[in-house]
C-alpha cells in the first residue's frame, strides 16, 4: 500500500429544492425574520462608476421561466476591485457589496439586479479580463449550483480579447454570455438551462 | 482605466471532482430532466472572480438566528417537535476549519409541512415554527444551532415518493468557487435509501457524507438530542514556494 493522500472530500451537492427561499430570501416567502433578505440592495451609499440595471429570466428546456429558482452575483467595483477579505489590490468602493442575490418574481420568475458596471480584472496569467460578472443559479431540478459569467454586448473591444472568451470553441454560443443593452438603457441576460440556446456554463 | 497590479500568487481553487459530485441529468429526478444543461460545462481554473467572496460579520446575527425553535415563536412559546442541537465544522478539502463561513439552514416542520406559500401538504403549519435559521462559523470553522427535527414528507415525482427528513443548507466560503447547496439527513432514516434525491449521489460513500449521527456526547441530557454534520468546501491549491517572498 502506498501512502493516503488525506485530502476530504467535498460534500455533494444536493438540489436547493422548492423552498431554497425559506432559507435564504425568507422575507420574501412572507416569513419576517432579520430585519430583511440578505442581497436585496449591493449599494450602501453614493457608489462610484457607472449604475446599470440587469434583468432577465432563467428558462428550462421547454421554453418555460422557473420561477422557483434562485440567482446570485458576484462582481468587482467599478474599479475592478472586489469588496472581499481576500482583495490585496486596493481598498474598494466602501458603498458597494459586489454581491446581490435575487428570488425572481413570484409569477414571472424575472429576477433584477441593481448594480454598478463593473471595471475589468486580471486573468491570472496578468492579461486583463473583459468586465464581467459571475453569476451562480440554483433551483428545485439543479443538482448542483450552475456557475455562468455575465459579460456586456457593448464592450466589444475588451470581449475580443478575453481570456476565456477568445478559447470558447463554439464563438456561437458566445452570446449567451451576453447582458444586452435595451432601449431603456438597462441590460437583458436570459438563462436558457438547454436547448439551442442553452447558456454556456462553467466548471470553475 | 488604470491597470492593476497581478492579483496574489494563490494557488486557485482545486478543480471540483465532477466524478464525485452528482451529475446535472437524473432522470430518477423527474425535475432534472427538463433543468439540466446539455452541452460539455466550459472548465477554466479560477481566477479573481471566483477565488473572492463576499464578507458576512458575526455582528449581523440576531441572537435568535440560530434557535429556529424560538427565533418564529410567540414570546413564551415555542416550536413543536423532536429538540435537537446540530453541530458540526466547515471544513476545506485541505482539512483546515474554514471561519467566518455563513450557514443558511432551512427545513420543514415536525409534520414534514414547509411554510411557503406554494406549499399544499395537508400536515398544518405550526404557528411558532417559521423553519429557517443561519450563523457563522468560529475560528475553528465549528458552528451550531438548535431546531426541532423535521418530518418526512411526500412529493410529487414517483407515485408514492417521500423525502426522507432532511435540512436544507446554503454554504459561503472565503471564494465563490466554494459556493455549495446541500442537505443533511439523519442517521437511520428509511427513506434515505428509497429516496430519487438522495439517488442521485453516486456511491455510499457520497450518501454517508451527507448523513448526520446521533451524538450523544453533545445532547443536552433532558432537553436535546444532537447531531454531527461536517461540510467540505472546496480547497486551494497549494503553490510551489508559496511562502518565498519576491527576491528571496
Amino acid at each position: 500500500m502506498v501512502q493516503k493522500l488525506d485530502y476530504l472530500r467535498e460534500s455533494p451537492s444536493q438540489t436547493a429544492g422548492p423552498y431554497v427561499h425559506i432559507g435564504c430570501t425568507p422575507n420574501f416567502t412572507g416569513i419576517d425574520i432579520y430585519g430583511g433578505d440578505l442581497g436585496t440592495s449591493m449599494k450602501t451609499g453614493p457608489v462610484q462608476g457607472t449604475e446599470i440595471t440587469i434583468k432577465g429570466i432563467v428558462f428550462d428546456g421547454t421554453g418555460t421561466p422557473l420561477r422557483d429558482a434562485m440567482i446570485e452575483i458576484w462582481q468587482p467595483d467599478a474599479a475592478g476591485l472586489f469588496p472581499s477579505a481576500n482583495e490585496t489590490r486596493g481598498t474598494p468602493d466602501p458603498h458597494f457589496t459586489g454581491w446581490g442575490r435575487s428570488p425572481g418574481d413570484m409569477d414571472t420568475g424575472e429576477f433584477v439586479f441593481e448594480t454598478v458596471k463593473p471595471g475589468a480584472v486580471p486573468f491570472p496569467d496578468g492579461r486583463m479580463q473583459a468586465p464581467h460578472i459571475t453569476a451562480w443559479i440554483v433551483a428545485r431540478g439543479i443538482n448542483i449550483g450552475l456557475h455562468t459569467r455575465i459579460y456586456f454586448d457593448d464592450e466589444t473591444v475588451a470581449n475580443a480579447a478575453d481570456p476565456i472568451l477568445t478559447r470558447i470553441e463554439h464563438q456561437n454560443r458566445i452570446p449567451t454570455l451576453l447582458a444586452k443593452k435595451q432601449g431603456d438603457g438597462s441590460y437583458r441576460f436570459d438563462v436558457h438551462l438547454q436547448g439551442p440556446l442553452e447558456t454556456i456554463f462553467f466548471d470553475i | 482605466m488604470s491597470r492593476l497590479k497581478m492579483p496574489p500568487k494563490l494557488g486557485g481553487y482545486i478543480p471540483r471532482d465532477r466524478n464525485w459530485q452528482p451529475d446535472a441529468l437524473t432522470p430518477p429526478y423527474k425535475t432534472s430532466v427538463k433543468r439540466s444543461p446539455q452541452a460539455a460545462l466550459l472548465s477554466f481554473p479560477t481566477t479573481l472572480s471566483e477565488e473572492t467572496s463576499p464578507v458576512f460579520g458575526h455582528n449581523m446575527l440576531g441572537e435568535l438566528d440560530n434557535d429556529l425553535i424560538h427565533n418564529y415563536a410567540q414570546t413564551g412559546e415555542s416550536a413543536i417537535g423532536p429538540r435537537i442541537i446540530v453541530h458540526g465544522r466547515v471544513l476545506d478539502e485541505n482539512g483546515r476549519g474554514v471561519p467566518g463561513a455563513l450557514l443558511e439552514f432551512w427545513q420543514a416542520n415536525a409534520g414534514g409541512r414547509y411554510r411557503h406559500k406554494k406549499e399544499s401538504y395537508l400536515a398544518p403549519l405550526d404557528p411558532n415554527f417559521g423553519g429557517c435559521g443561519r450563523t457563522i462559523t468560529a475560528e475553528d470553522g465549528s458552528y451550531e444551532f438548535a431546531t426541532i427535527q423535521p418530518g418526512p414528507y411526500p412529493w410529487p415525482n414517483g407515485m408514492n415518493d417521500w423525502r426522507p427528513a432532511h435540512i436544507h443548507f446554503s454554504i459561503f466560503g472565503h471564494g465563490f468557487a466554494q459556493r455549495l447547496i446541500t442537505q443533511m439527513y439523519f442517521e437511520g432514516d428509511p427513506h434515505i435509501k428509497l429516496c430519487p434525491i438522495v439517488g442521485i449521489l453516486k456511491t455510499q460513500e457520497a450518501i454517508d457524507a451527507l448523513t448526520a449521527p446521533l451524538d450523544m456526547n453533545r445532547t443536552v441530557p433532558m432537553d436535546s438530542r444532537a447531531f454531527k454534520f461536517d461540510i467540505v468546501l472546496r480547497g486551494q491549491r497549494q503553490t510551489y514556494f508559496e511562502n518565498r517572498k519576491e527576491g528571496l
